[in-house]
């Protein structure tokens, strides 16, 4: 965890209601794929939480999905802007449980942070699927960018526009055989995906939080292993820990 | 500059600072420790603990609000053995000082169970008995709004305890003064307020409050005219010190806190946006204090009273 102060180098929007925006600053706290970052919005009270879509030494990526006021505020800003952020913040994907053949499945917003995720896996030598849903293709991003760093991508769209017809779980028999999974989306996706995988995997989870960094039990959850905070013990929980309210 | 002195005495002990992180926004304390060196602070109010564990409530259990925040966590806690056994060892590792223990509970014999455990641990200082959260039903607030039953619970708790008592009071009532003198009839040695303001959101897509609790606590700036106004009626009525608290965010705040009565300064929301806010609050003391002519910052406690 660490607070630092970063300049937005460009902020764009890439698809409807969605925004890439990269800064440069300290990302040394970032250390596993699936971590996020507290970001402070100027004229509102509490940070708002985004995923971690991509980090290197010096430069952190952020997709983010306008919903409401702060997002809304956040899009608004300019390159040259500097942002005070938290940074290195939730446990993060495990990678070493991956296997040789993993399958990564994202829903809308919950697709960025997939993004680092397959780019660690690729550099280890594995084999990475990756599933994208949303609702249209105008709301779709990174099918481009995913294919760039060598994994086989399948979309879906629930209208059809785009790739397959239909959620996420409807292009698991497209993607076929994988060992793993790792999952980040909107929570019924999540559930219909945790009845429909076969395998082991894991689940990264959002809840609205008041600091993100475990001090205010904002964002507990009942798990197997006991309570946990969606901000420190998660966002990513194991298949076999989760407890679906 | 003149050299400044920023001690003040709570309830016989000294205090190098009068600025104490609130209860239930510094957790343990730990979690801080990760950001700085929390024996800056004179001491903290650990999260709310009660006799037996709580989850609290369902989330969401947090929204925004015009300059402040709404939560209803409901006292999520691992219950006062885990307390003693886990929490405080762990806290000891990172903090050498006296520690405030907050208590809640849903019966007078909770409070005074819970208050006599912790009371028995050398970390502790203070007790700060808190009878006034509003995200429970059947205990917390409904305890803080009667006056009989703050003096009842206070008195039960200090002929069970020797160490200092503060009742942390609701600001949900009609007069605070009377809720005050109950407490210090009652034989507290002190009084801390205020806890957050019932308040509310919906959630306009769905048309249901926002919150799954239904309400919430109001805190952060918003709130700071409120408390501040509250603890002045409080001071006004009682001889027992005063820790104020109610959106405090910055070093000029608490300087108005002391003038209001407050002998200690509670800063609660502010730690939650930036976990640094203690800290920064505590090294901009003395330049605010050279601001306005104060040398010792005790001179300043109920100066506006």
């Amino acid at each position: 965890m660490k607070q630092a102060l970063f300049e937005i180098t460009e902020n764009k929007k890439i698809a409807d209601n969605v925004f890439l925006m990269r800064l440069a600053g300290d990302t040394d706290a970032i250390t596993r794929p699936g971590q996020f970052v507290n970001v402070k919005i100027g004229g509102l009270f509490l940070r708002r939480p985004i995923s971690v879509c991509d980090s290197e030494p010096g430069l952190l990526t952020l997709i983010y999905k306008t919903v409401g006021g702060g997002t809304k505020r956040l899009s608004e800003m300019q390159p040259g802007e500097k942002a005070d952020i938290l940074t290195g913040l939730g446990n993060g994907y495990d990678v070493s449980l991956s296997g040789d053949t993993p399958l990564l499945v994202g829903g809308g917003v919950g697709v960025p942070p997939l993004y680092k995720l397959a780019k660690v896996l690729i550099s280890q030598g594995k084999h990475v699927k990756v599933i994208t849903g949303f609702n249209t293709a105008a709301e779709a991003f990174f099918t481009k960018e995913f294919r760039a760093l060598g994994a086989e991508v399948f979309v879906a769209t629930a209208d059809g526009s785009e790739g397959i017809k239909g959620f996420v779980t409807d292009a698991l028999s497209a993607a076929g055989e994988y060992g793993y999974f790792y999952a980040c989306g909107p929570e019924p996706m999540l559930k219909a995906l945790y009845r429909a995988t076969k395998t082991s995997g894991q689940f990264s989870f959002e809840e609205r939080m008041g600091c993100g960094f475990g001090a205010c039990m904002g964002c507990s959850c009942r798990t197997v292993t006991g309570y946990k905070r969606i901000c420190r013990e998660g966002p990513v929980l194991c298949k076999e820990e989760i407890l679906w309210r | 500059m003149a050299v400044k002195s920023t001690s003040v005495n709570l309830c016989g002990t000294e205090l190098a600072n009068p600025v104490i992180p609130a209860s239930g926004t510094f957790g343990y304390g730990y979690e801080f420790a990760e950001f700085y060196d929390i024996n800056v602070l004179g001491t903290f109010s650990f999260k709310g603990t009660t006799r037996e564990p709580r989850f609290g409530n369902e989330t969401p259990r947090i929204a925004e609000t015009p300059a402040g925040m709404l939560n209803a966590v409901g006292l999520q806690n691992p219950g006062v053995d885990k307390v003693i056994s886990e929490e405080l060892p762990r806290l000891a590792k990172c903090f050498e000082k006296k520690v405030m223990a907050n208590v809640s509970g849903f019966c007078r014999e909770d409070y005074v169970y819970t208050c006599k455990k912790l009371a028995e641990c050398e970390q502790v200082g203070w007790l700060e008995v808190n009878i006034s959260c509003p995200n429970v039903h059947g205990g917390g607030m409904s305890f803080g709004t009667s006056a009989a039953s703050a003096y009842e619970i206070t008195r039960a708790v200090k002929d069970a305890v020797s160490k200092p008592v503060i009742i942390k009071l609701s600001p949900n009532v009609t007069d605070i003064s009377e809720i005050a003198r109950a407490c210090e009839a009652g034989g507290a040695d002190g009084i801390s307020l205020i806890n957050t303001l019932l308040g509310m959101r919906i959630d306009l897509r769905r048309r249901r409050p926002l919150l799954a609790n239904g309400t919430g606590g109001l805190s952060g700036p918003a709130v700071f005219p409120v408390a501040l106004r509250m603890v002045w009626q409080a001071a006004k009525a009682v001889k027992i010190p005063v820790v104020g608290m109610g959106g405090v965010s910055s070093a000029a705040d608490v300087l108005e806190m002391m003038c209001a009565g407050a002998t200690a300064v509670e800063v609660g929301a502010a730690n939650l946006v930036d976990p640094y806010a203690c800290r920064d609050i505590i090294n901009g003391l003395p330049d605010e204090m050279e601001k306005y002519g104060v040398n010792d910052i005790k001179e300043i406690i109920g100066a506006a009273l």
